[in-house]
């Protein structure tokens, strides 16, 4: 009995190894497959409608015209206007929730949080038409509320769930003798935070503004519903106030339409590739950040 | 033309239990796009199959039948508090392409205008840009002015111009709501401008109504999609268009 114990734990033990080492490649070779798959369909673009069409400035794909700036303009203008939203909320949510908020209040608001989150993001999208474009439209005076401002407003609303979490988490891990010396040598509550918590936490609150970021870019439904889908290049600041097309809602409404193969298909699965490195430099850029993080962290205890 | 396809498909189910129809929306290229890969028997289209399309579908071995099933008018909308009531199409095109800017320069009030339009995938897009924009000349390659909004639905457009009073939009008449208001067209500068109406279309004075298609797979169709078919463009079938606020076929039964 003893002995076959002995002898099966070892095989078992292997067998869970092998098993989780297969779950973690499987991420890899999915990530390899999908950027493959979206280079064998997007690049042929670059052949067959050329350099020099996709850097122009107009987009009307039923006609050939496959002007490419204006979308990546487009979601340049509304992730940025989000993250104007999202971070000085998100990251204000998370400091008053790690580091002000009694208990009771943190457990209240902690969930509500996460209820947004799980809000889905047509229904924002819908609320967005019906309420907030109208309300902007006469608020700020603009011939039409479906701007890049109304689809900034909802991605901000999406992304701080994200920002709150990561960031919140982050503060969280600062030890609390920062705080008992900082308070013990006359620093006030408001000074302990923005002089020493908050730089502690640095790394930490700016993976979380990235991976917002990171939702932002990639959310399609919202934006599509207020932005207004108008594929033009901003011409000054108040391009935030002015309808724009993002890449994201390109492809959602376009991708159902086109026949396989096609130079549409093929600038559609680009529009893909741009978003895909997009993504992959935000996501570098918030790992690198959390990376410094962890060795400064390891020196600080050695 | 989903809300019409899906009254259709709901009425013949609960007349005849033991047929099943499942209709999908997403505008005409889609379903015509299913049509050749073969996973609809039927496809419903508010234009014609473009050549390409049919020589993809001959590619794949079918060759689709064409029905004209329906009509259909595009009505052009604008806030109910818009003083401007009538426009030539000339006027409409214009304004499309961008060289009209402001209600004032077609006897409206001093407002900046702001274009509707529908996503480039739906057939009232391709249709409107072909017969209004570039006034029916096959050899114009205007294309929208690239302010114009594209909205993914007609409840977007419906939504946005019965809110905003410097929205233009188009849609079809089975769309339009009592939220908004309906323009008077014209194609001659001189009249007489027309509302779109069941009458108008019929004897031809509104001037931007279409015939709505459907596609069948089997060539001609047989059994199951015949019968469906021969209902469709009965009297019953086309008493359900005009509930929708399409045209039906049977103008001189």
């Amino acid at each position: 009995m003893t002995r076959q114990t002995k002898q099966t734990a070892p095989q078992q033990d292997r067998l869970v190894t092998l098993l989780i080492r297969l779950s973690g490649y499987s991420s890899i070779l999915l990530v390899t497959l999908i950027f493959i798959f979206l280079m064998k369909e997007g690049l042929p673009a670059l052949a067959d409608v050329g350099i020099g069409e996709l850097f122009t400035d107009r987009w009307y794909p039923i006609e050939g015209y496959f002007g490419i700036l204006p979308l990546i303009s487009g979601s340049l203008i509304v992730t940025l206007g989000a993250m104007l939203v999202s971070v000085p909320l998100g990251v204000g949510t998370a400091i008053y929730l790690s580091e002000v908020a009694p208990s009771s209040t943190r457990e209240v608001v902690k969930p509500l949080v996460e209820v947004l989150a799980g809000l889905p993001s047509v229904v924002l999208g819908f609320l967005g038409i019906i309420a907030a474009a109208p309300l902007l439209r006469r608020l700020l005076d603009l011939p039409t509320g479906l701007t890049a401002f109304a689809g900034a407003l909802l991605l901000g609303l999406i992304a701080i769930p994200t920002i709150v979490s990561i960031a919140e988490d982050a503060l969280n891990t600062v030890p609390a003798a920062y705080r008992q010396a900082a308070l013990a040598v006359g620093a006030t509550p408001w000074q302990t935070i923005w002089g020493v918590t908050l730089p502690a936490a640095r790394s930490g609150v700016l993976t979380a503004v990235m991976l917002g970021m990171g939702r932002a870019l990639g959310e399609t439904m919202a934006v599509m519903m207020v932005t207004g889908n108008a594929p033009t290049l901003p011409h000054g600041l108040d391009a935030l106030f002015m309808p724009v097309r993002t890449m994201t809602a390109t492809i959602a409404s376009e991708m159902g339409e086109v026949a396989t193969g096609s130079a549409h298909y093929q600038v559609l699965f680009l529009i893909g590739i741009v978003l895909f490195l997009f993504s992959l430099v935000v996501n570098v850029l918030a790992s690198s950040v959390s990376f410094r993080q962890r060795k400064r962290a390891e020196r600080l205890l050695s | 033309m989903v809300n019409l396809a899906l009254a259709w498909a709901e009425r013949y189910q609960q007349e005849n239990p033991q047929v099943r129809i499942s209709v999908t929306g997403g505008g005409s290229g889609t379903g015509i796009a299913a049509l050749m890969n073969g996973t609809v028997d039927l496809a419903n289209a508010s234009r014609q199959m473009k050549e390409e399309e049919l020589a993809q579908a001959q590619q794949a071995g079918y060759s689709p039948m064409e029905f004209v099933v329906a009509r259909d008018a595009i009505a052009v909308i604008v806030h109910p508090q818009n003083p401007v009531d009538h426009l030539t199409l000339e006027q409409i095109s214009l304004i499309y392409r961008g060289k009209i800017n402001n209600w004032s320069e077609v006897g409206g009030e001093d407002r900046p205008i702001v274009r509707l339009s529908r996503e480039t995938n739906s057939g009232t897009h391709v249709y409107f840009l072909e017969t209004v924009l570039r006034l029916g000349n096959k050899d114009d390659k205007t294309i929208f002015s690239a302010d114009t909004l594209l909205m993914p639905s007609s409840e977007g457009i419906i939504a946005e111009v019965s809110d905003n009073p410097n929205a233009i939009g188009y849609d079809g008449l089975g769309y339009v709501t009592a939220d908004v208001k309906t323009i008077a067209v014209s194609a001659d500068p001189n009249g007489p401008f027309v509302l779109p109406s069941v009458e108008t279309v019929n004897n031809g004075q509104y001037p931007i109504a279409r015939d709505l298609y459907m596609y069948t797979l089997q060539n001609p169709p047989t059994g199951l999609v015949k019968a469906y078919l021969d209902w469709l463009l009965s009297p019953s079938g086309q008493a359900i268009v005009t509930e929708l606020g399409f045209v039906p076929v049977l103008t001189n039964p």
